[in-house]
Order: structure tokens, then sequence, then C-alpha cells
């Protein structure tokens, strides 16, 4: 039973006053080009998801508090919470760092993007 | 046998003599002492045997001291008070308790079962899987009503359980699992920092194994240190002592479950109303785990025999309760701490002799019990026990480390036998949330190594057996919360005296004369009779993985969870395969420590608590009118109003008919209602819904359907334009919930820039339909301040205004194909509204009608209901609604998804409906349509019926049905196997069976 904190309310609670939404940060091509989107890519946004063993980054829903979406990196070994950030932002810098597999890929252009800016 | 001939004439700590308690043992009446356990009263009484074993019904005395006994099972109280499978050492005896041994029959003494032992040899281990193999319809009629019979444990309690249970929730900053000297120690520490403690215990006094353990704390006894420190932790008030209590699990995030047995021990807490268990759910920020040590049967021939205990369980009898375990007994050990099970015996005026198999013994507890006089046999080892219903005689062996069998015996009589082969950390909670652990060659065992959580172990469950260690990592453990804390507060650590142990030797197997497993069991596993033999075998077909030969074997897997034997298991697997026992592995330990009640698990969430129910403003009427209610989610509907002399076929007929030539009234109050607003409102239908939103115009109502992202329906309704800006979305009844939280999921993360809100509204509302052809009759009769006629208020439409004087919002949608108004009202008055109406209605002949008549009346029109002709594989094609699927937006839920060519293969299941060949059949939900009827299954199913009712409009059986590629196939006739052999044909036709045009409605 984990303990959960929700970073739009402030709310802390057991896992069951909350919903996990499974991985985060998906990608829905069909919002962004709906005429161009190859079945490849739709059958991976539907059910390719990652499994890392480690740091891992997912969704979460303040069920029974402020009801609100956000974001949550949990290590899958020790099932400790490394942070809880807001639905539309990109996880803390550091955790994008230490992110390996495909996470790691996936984290590497916002880090360039953001490197950037 | 004499009345008491067990009970020593003085001793007993816990037992006061002046106080006689009576309790009944399989009908018999016998006398304790207040304190004793079960155990130590029915020994008292000159009984060793207590129950049967689950697998040979071997006979079977108490092993243990406490939760880790495997045997002494026992049922207590009657009735739908009884419960099963409790261990008779942790069983408190109280003036009247009533205990019954389990697995025997007829009687413990004399059992049929026990046949099962003598052809032992034909029931290895994995028998179950080599013989009940096949043929396999012997399964479900032969072989398992034969396992059940015959495999042991007792019965469940009879009628509802009369007594209350408790949930309590609980944070705190140290919880202490275990008060013995290390739990103890502890405490104290981490409560001088002002933190928080919870101190629990299993049994019901503190101090663990402090009065048996011998030795001396500031030169008092530990039971006085340990008086003093109860004392004074019970009056901290920050500190709260659970005795009773087992923490039965430890989960993510130090989430512990406590279980306390509040009220087990005195019926007269139960009279006064107390819980009679209680389940904490704890989350703490330290734990601390001082849950002490197992001691370890040895693996010798009939080690299971009545009257073979553990040394430390021999010696509690005696020094706790003042109980003799015979007249002669034999210590058989491979450490030293059993000699003080010895040095007890003999003061108690006891016959004693050990039996060590180490080479050398020369420990100071060792030279104590030589120099008390007491026969000292090293390398020696109990090679074979004589005695059936108890021990009468053992063998003893000369023994070398390694030896496999032995060649000369000498015959020792005795009574009884305390053994000892070493102590196990109690590891389990450690481990229940993936605390990593490591073999320590000194204790031959696992001990803590590395845990996730902020857990500690301390003391005998760290592999810390010297009490001056115990006292000293208990207390910086306990300190360590100060950490968090202002207050530090230094404790003073008493001065700890004791002998000093030498190291013990492994002793996995103690060998036997001739072939060990024919007359000759070791046991490894008592609860399920699992031998050394058993996984030798294992071993030998091929088990190499533990965890394979655990589920093979069943060694490890009893209530017990393998507490004694899991650790002499892999001894055993061990020496069997020339591997270290870190190289062999260990088993998984899984909660719980011991069993609890489903009692304390459901605590108060019972019968009316158990699931809440909504009911909609008219439920009193509904009820009151005689409805059968049906559930639609945690609603309950009116299924349907059953009047005098009418069964629920007639009243269902008549509604449908009432609605069909005059005009009825549904309560339609839980259909979903959603408010959607805001700017983009419009633009969200559009992604949402299948077909279009945004053109629809103020005023009017769409039929809408809903995919999910994988392109199948996931619900459907009418939605309305209330405003430029504003939507009243209808869903399902059982969806109004789900798909409210799933538009607020969509806004939220993917279509974040959206200005639009999402309200549920289903309960602020009364609705109900008005369906029939004089519907709008009962409309004028009550007096509308909206045009009601048929061009100025048209079907798919919406008025709002006042009706009867009541603020009404009016939708005229039909889910029955007759002309028909929903009529919403805000919920406080829709009792009145429901009253005016029906008045009203009165001389035009309205009628109630429930959900039934609701569900015939739109499968007359071929409307599909969500969830019965979709099974979460449908797709809009499917149904054959794809006019309803946009092809002029560019995107929406589903759309994608839905253009994969797999979901739009040429045999996917079609909606059709069914007419069967004879009219009064009314085929069965679910029947499945073959492609070619043979005798028996299997036959190839190409589709099934969905709905299927019969039509009073058409005074026959309608049916619809997803069948393959069914719209190529009207006409054809299929067939319907169902029970009992026969078959039913119905003939495809187009599921729109009354009114194809749709004319009723729209008049």
């Amino acid at each position: 039973m984990l303990v959960v904190h929700c970073p739009v309310c402030g709310a802390e609670g057991d896992e069951t006053d909350f919903h996990g939404g499974g991985q985060a940060h998906v990608r829905r091509p069909a919002t962004h080009d709906p005429v161009n989107v190859s079945d490849e890519a739709q059958r991976d946004y539907l059910f390719i998801r990652h499994n890392p063993k480690g740091l891992h980054f997912e969704r979460w829903r303040c069920d029974r508090g402020c009801g609100k979406w956000f974001h949550a990196a949990r290590d899958t070994v020790t099932m400790e919470f490394k942070a809880f950030y807001g639905i539309t932002e990109l996880p803390p810098r550091e955790l994008m760092e230490q992110a390996t597999g495909e996470w790691a890929t996936y984290f590497k252009d916002k880090l360039k993007a953001e490197a950037k800016s | 046998m004499s009345n008491k001939p067990y009970r020593l004439a003085q001793g007993g700590s816990r037992i006061d003599r002046t106080k006689k308690v009576h309790f009944s043992f399989d009908g018999k009446q016998l006398n304790g002492f207040a304190g004793d356990t079960l155990a130590s009263a029915v020994m008292a009484n000159g009984t060793k045997l207590f129950g049967r074993s689950f697998k040979y019904h071997r006979p079977r005395g108490v092993v243990g001291l406490g939760s880790e006994e495997m045997n002494a099972l026992i049922g207590v109280g009657d009735g739908s008070r009884h419960e099963p499978n409790l261990r008779a050492t942790q069983i408190e005896l109280f003036d009247g308790l009533q205990a019954v041994s389990q697995n025997r029959w007829p009687s413990l003494a004399f059992d049929v079962g026990s046949l099962n032992s003598k052809v032992s040899r034909f029931i290895p281990g994995g028998f179950y899987y080599k013989t009940f193999m096949w043929p396999q319809r012997f399964w479900k009629h032969v072989y398992e009503p034969l396992i059940r019979k015959a495999a042991g444990l007792g019965h469940a309690p009879e009628g509802r359980d009369p007594d209350a249970y408790e949930n309590i929730h609980v944070h705190c900053d140290v919880l202490v699992v275990g008060g013995g000297v290390a739990g103890l120690a502890a405490a104290e520490s981490a409560a001088a920092t002002g933190a928080r403690v919870i101190l629990a215990d299993e049994n019901p006094q503190f101090g663990g194994l402090a009065d048996i353990a011998g030795g001396s704390l500031d030169g008092k006894p530990q039971t006085a240190w340990v008086a003093e420190k109860v004392s004074s932790l019970a009056a901290a008030e920050n500190v709260h002592l659970l005795p009773r209590t087992t923490v039965v699990g430890h989960w993510h995030h130090n989430y512990l479950m406590l279980f306390e047995r509040a009220a087990d021990h005195d019926p007269a807490l139960l009279r006064e109303g107390a819980p009679r268990h209680r389940l904490w759910k704890v989350r703490a920020k330290q734990v601390i785990l001082a849950s002490g040590a197992i001691e370890r049967p040895i693996a010798f021939a009939n080690n299971d025999r009545p009257g073979i205990m553990l040394a430390s369980a021999a010696r509690a009898m005696v020094e706790r309760y003042g109980v003799s375990p015979g007249v002669e007994g034999i210590v058989f050990t491979n450490n030293d701490d059993a000699y003080q099970t010895a040095l007890v015996l003999k003061a108690a005026g006891i016959g004693v002799r050990v039996v060590d198999s180490r080479g050398r013994a020369e420990g100071a507890l060792v030279e104590k019990a030589r120099a008390a006089g007491i026969e000292v046999a090293v390398s020696s080892v109990v090679s074979a026990v004589e005695g059936n219903l108890g021990v009468t005689a053992v063998r003893v062996a000369a023994y070398r480390k390694g030896q496999g069998r032995v060649i000369t015996e000498r015959k020792i009589s005795c009574d009884f036998i305390a053994m000892s082969g070493g102590f196990n950390p109690a590891l389990h909670l450690w481990c229940h949330n993936g605390g990593k652990i490591k073999f320590d060659d000194g204790l031959q065992s696992f001990r803590p190594d590395r845990h996730q959580d902020p857990v500690t172990a301390v003391g005998a469950a760290n592999g810390t057996f010297a009490l001056a260690d115990i006292i000293a990592e208990a207390s910086t453990a306990g300190e360590m919360v100060a950490k968090r804390k202002t207050k530090a507060a230094k404790v003073k650590l008493p001065k700890a005296e004791q002998d000093v142990q030498k190291p013990l030797e492994a002793l996995w197997f103690a060998p036997a004369t001739g072939k060990y497993n024919e007359g000759n069991k070791h046991f490894i596993d008592f609860q399920n009779d699992v031998t050394v033999a058993d996984l030798e075998l294992a071993q030998r077909e091929g088990y190499e993985s533990v965890e394979h030969t655990k589920r093979y074997t069943t060694f490890g897997m009893a209530t017990d969870q393998g507490k004694t034997s899991n650790l002499n298991g892999l001894g055993v697997l061990s020496d069997a395969t020339g591997k270290s026992i870190p190289e062999i592995g260990v088993t998984t330990f899984r909660p719980p420590y011991t069993p609890f009640s489903f009692g304390s698990i459901a605590g108060v969430l019972t019968k009316n608590l158990f699931l809440p129910i909504r009911r909609t403003p008219i439920y009193q009427w509904h009820a009151d009118k005689g409805a059968t209610f049906e559930p639609v989610g945690q609603w309950r509907r009116a299924y349907t109003y059953t009047g005098p002399g009418e069964d629920k076929h007639g009243s269902i007929n008549r509604e449908i008919l009432a609605v069909r030539h005059k005009v009825g009234l549904l309560d339609a109050s839980t259909l979903g209602k959603i408010e959607i607003k805001g700017p983009d409102a419009a633009e969200f239908l559009d992604r949402v819904y299948t077909n279009m939103f945004s053109t629809l115009k103020v005023g009017k109502c769409r039929y809408g359907l809903m995919m999910n992202e994988l392109g199948f329906l996931t619900d459907d309704g009418v939605t309305v334009r209330l405003g430029e800006d504003h939507f009243l979305m209808h869903t399902t009844s059982g969806g109004a919930d789900r798909i409210a939280a799933w538009l607020e999921e969509w806004l939220q993360t993917e279509w974040t820039h959206y200005k639009v809100f999402v309200t549920p509204v289903t309960e602020q509302w009364a609705q109900f339909a008005i369906a029939g052809p004089r519907a709008r009759n009962v409309l004028a009769k009550l007096g509308a301040d909206f045009d009601l006629s048929h061009d100025g208020f048209p079907h798919m439409s919406f008025k709002e205004g006042k009706l009867g004087g009541y603020p009404v919002r009016v939708y005229r949608i039909s889910f029955s194909g007759e002309q028909s108004y929903e009529v919403a009202t805000p919920a406080s008055m829709g009792r009145g509204l429901w009253n005016a109406i029906l008045d009203a209605g009165k001389e035009l002949g309205i009628e109630p009608y429930g959900t039934e008549a609701l569900h015939v009346l739109r499968a007359e029109k071929g409307f599909i209901v969500i969830g019965d002709e979709t099974d979460g594989t449908t797709t809009p094609i499917d149904v054959g609604l794809d006019g309803l699927v946009s092809k002029k937006k560019a995107d929406f839920i589903g759309k994608r998804s839905l253009e994969q060519s797999y979901l739009k293969g040429p045999d996917r299941k079609q909606l059709v409906g069914l007419l069967t060949e004879e009219p009064t059949d009314v085929l069965p939900d679910g029947a499945y349509a073959v492609k070619q009827v043979k005798d028996k299954p299997p036959m190839e199913m190409i589709g099934q019926v969905t709905s299927s009712y019969h039509s009073p409009t058409l005074e026959r059986s309608i049916a619809m049905a997803l069948i393959q590629n069914g719209r190529a196939r009207m006409g054809e006739t299929l067939s319907f196997p169902i029970e009992g052999g026969k078959v039913i044909r119905a003939k495809i036709v187009d599921p729109v069976f009354y009114d194809k045009e749709g004319a009723r409605q729209n008049v």
C-alpha cells in the first residue's frame, strides 16, 4: 500500500484514495496529425509500454481529493516515489538524467531542448 | 491414569492455583487453572494427543510454545461462534471454554484415516499430481470429493457471526513488533525521544522468552526488568501497548496490519459488547522488528510422536504452567541452549538425559548440567522412537557428522523428548515486503540483510542472541528515531549477565537403521506431512528449484507457513545436492504471519454497510407499490409492479401494453446526466462522440455513440444543446460516474487547452419518461407554459418551463418508440411532480412501468443497450450504426483504431434480429448459434443471443444476436442448442421488429 502525494491539492494518502493511470508521457498521435497515423504508431500508442526495473514515470489521479491528474516518478524496485509533478510537466531535470533504457531515449530530446532554452 | 498426573506440586509463573477453571475438550469436562493455555491444561490432565495429521492421520501432540505450533490445531466454541484451526498453545483458558480436536474420525485415539500411514509408501511426495491425472472426467466426481473428504483441518462455523469486529487506522512514528527484551528496550529508547510508539506482541504477556531464558539484568532476574519496563511504558502517554496482537503482514511504505484478539480470552468482554477482533492498519515511519526466533525441530525417525516437543516448549510447560511433559525425558540437541531445559527438568524432579549430536559439548550450561548429575551423551543422535500414541522408548546411536546410517543402537525407556536443532530468526515480516536476507554460518540460519523500507531488526530476529548485545542493539535502534525528534534522551542500559554458549553444529537429519522411510518417517513439515524422503524424492525426480520442490511436496505451504520447517527442508536439500543452503535459495515468505479472521477484515462493513445503495427520489413510492427491485450499479430500480392476482410475467406484459396503447410512466432518474459547459464544449463533444455535435442547434437533442480509444463502444445516450456553450449529456445509468471521470481525464491530460467544465448532475434531477400515444394529453392536463404541439415541440427537441407548476426541463426523446417526453425536475420536487403526473394521467389510463418493460419496449424497436448488445469488443459498425460514425471529423476518440484492418474483417459478428420458428420459444440470453448441430460439444459457434424476450405487442418471442457476418445472412435459419439436448431454430431478420418507419414517436 503506497503513500501517494497529490502535487495539486497537497493531499497525502493511501494509494486506494488515488487511481493509478499507467505510464506517463504517452503521446496520442491522432491529436497532432490525425490523417497520418501509421498502423504501427497507433499500435505503439495503444499497447506498447515501458516496463523498467528501476526509475519509472506514471500517471495518477487524486480520486478522493481534488480529482486532478498528475505525474509521479517511482522506483519499481524499492517502490519509492522520487517526485510528483504536474500533468502537463516534464519530470525534474535530475530524474530525466537518471532515467535509463527507453526512458533515457525519450528524455534525451527533452533535455536538449531544455538546455537550448 | 490419575486425575492430574502431570501437574507438578509447585511452580508455574503464569498460573493462579487458587482459581480453578472448567472447560471441555472433545466433550470431556476437565479442569485447569487461570493462566493456563489449552495446551498446558490438557497436558496437565494427562493427555498428549491433540489431533491427527493432515495426510497420514498420524497422532500428534503439542510441539511448540506459541504461534509456531503446527500440530495441536483446535476448534473453539460452537455453532456460529465456532472458530477452527486455532493453536492450542495460544488459546487462553476461560471458564466454559469448549474445544474440539480436528481431522479425526470417529475418535482421536482410533482414527480410520490413519490407514493412510500404513500405505504411505504408496503415497509419496507429489502423490496427488501423479495419481489423480486421468481419466480427466474422474476429477469432478471421484478424485476431488475423495481428496476433500480425506484432507483435514477444521470445519467452518454455522450461521451468521453474532460478534462485532473493528478496523482501526493509525499513524505512528515507531511500530515495535514483538515485546520481548529487545522490543521493550527499543520501545523504551524510542519513547524517550518523544516519538509516538506502538508496541505489539502476539502473546497476552510482554517479555517474550525472558522468563525462561536464564541470565540476569542489573543482578535481578530478567522478569523483574520486564515488569518494570512494561509498567513504565504503559504509563507513558506516547506509547500504546497492544498485547494479544499479531503483526500479520508488512506492505509497501511501512504499511502493516495488526490482528488483535480483543475478546477471545474473556467471554464477559463479548457480552459487554466489545469487538471480538480488531484489525489495526498502521502506517509507521519506522518499524523495529523484534519478533524473536523460532526453535528448529530435528528430523529423526518418527519425530512426530505425541510427547516430542521443542526444548523451549518443554521448559515453558514446567516453568510457566507447572506442567511436566512426562516422567522420564530425553533432551536431544545440537546446541547449548537446550541444556537449560535439561536443568529445569532436573530441578523439577523429572528424569532427564541429554543426547548431543556434537563431538564436543563444553559450554558453561553443559558443565552445569554435568555438575547437576545429568547424563550427557555426545556424538549421539536419537535414531528411533518407539510408541504410537505416545513415546515409550528411544534408541540412541553413535553419530559423526555426515554419517548416513547407524549400525549400533542402545534403547532407553522414556515418555517424552525435548528437541532443539538451533534457532531461526523470525524473518517472515522482514521478507513480506522484499527485505533481503543472508545466511549466517554461526547460526546455520538466515538473518536480515538489507531492507528498502525504514525497518530495523533487533535481537534474536536479527540473529543476536547474547543478552547484553540484544539490549544494546535494540536501544540504539530505538534512538535512531531521535534524528527526527527534538528531544534526545539517552536511556541507561542495564548490566546483563548470562552463561556464555558455545556454537551449535548443523544437524539436518538424524540417521536411522534400515530404510528410513518404511515405518521410520523423518518429518520436516509436520502440518502438511512432508518427510525428508519426500524432499529427496523430489530432488531425484528433477525438482531442482526450491520453489518447485515446495509446490510439488507442499512443504512450507500449510497454515503455519513453514515456521518450523522451511530451514530444515533447505538443510535436507543441501545435504541431498551437495549445494550450500544459500545456493539452494529460500522460498518466498507471504502474509499473513498467522491466519486471521475474515470478521476482522470485514470490520463493520457488513449487512447494510457492505455496499452503499443509491435510491431515487421515488424509491419509497416504488417500494410502497410493491415493486420488485433490480440492481443497476449501486442503484435499485423498479423492475416491475406486480399487483394482486398477477405474476411478474403478467405485470410486465400489462406495463408494456399500457405504453403501446395508452400511456406509461417510468422513473428514469438514474439515467446519467452530465452538464458540459464552456466555449470549447461543442468541439470537445466532437472529440468524444463518434458523430457530430457542433452542428446541433440550440434546443435540439441528438443520440450519440461513444467509443474508447480501441474503437469499441463504451457508452451511448442523448445529448441536448441547452445553449450555445452549454450541453446536457445523458449516459447509461451504470456508466454515469465512469463517463464523467473519463471526460475529465481527456480534458486534463490530452486537450488541456479546452475551456470546458464537466459537472455530473445525475442526482440533482428527478427524471421521468411519459411514453405512449396519450403522453401529450398528460402534459396538457398538467398544464404547460410552453408549446406542446407536435410542430412547436417536435421529436428530438427540448423545452424549459413549468409543468403543473413545477420547474422542468422536457426532452422529447423516446426509448420505447412511442410518443415520449422525458421530464426532469429538481430532485427535491421529484416526488411531487411524480404524484401530479399520476393524478393528471389517471383518467387517461396512465400506468407506471419498470425496467423490464422498458427493455422489452426498446428491444421491439431494435434499440441497443450498451453491455447487452455490446461486450467491450463491439464496434459501431458491428451493431449497424456506421451511419453515426462521422466521416467529416478529422479526429475523435476511437476513430483511428476503427480504421485498423482487424476491425473490418468479414467474419466480425454483426447485430441481427431473430425470430424463432416456434413463436412461444424464448431463446435463453447468451445462447450460442452453432454452425452445425452435433450430438455433443464441441460444436463450432458462430454467434450468441444478446437480448431475448416475449413481446406482448407482437404476441411472440423476439431476440437480438451478434452473428458472424450476420447482415449478409438475412433469412437464414440458425440452430441454438440449449440445455437438455433441445435445439431452438430461429430465422435471421432485421433487428427492428415494430414500427420500422418510426412513425409512432413522430406524431
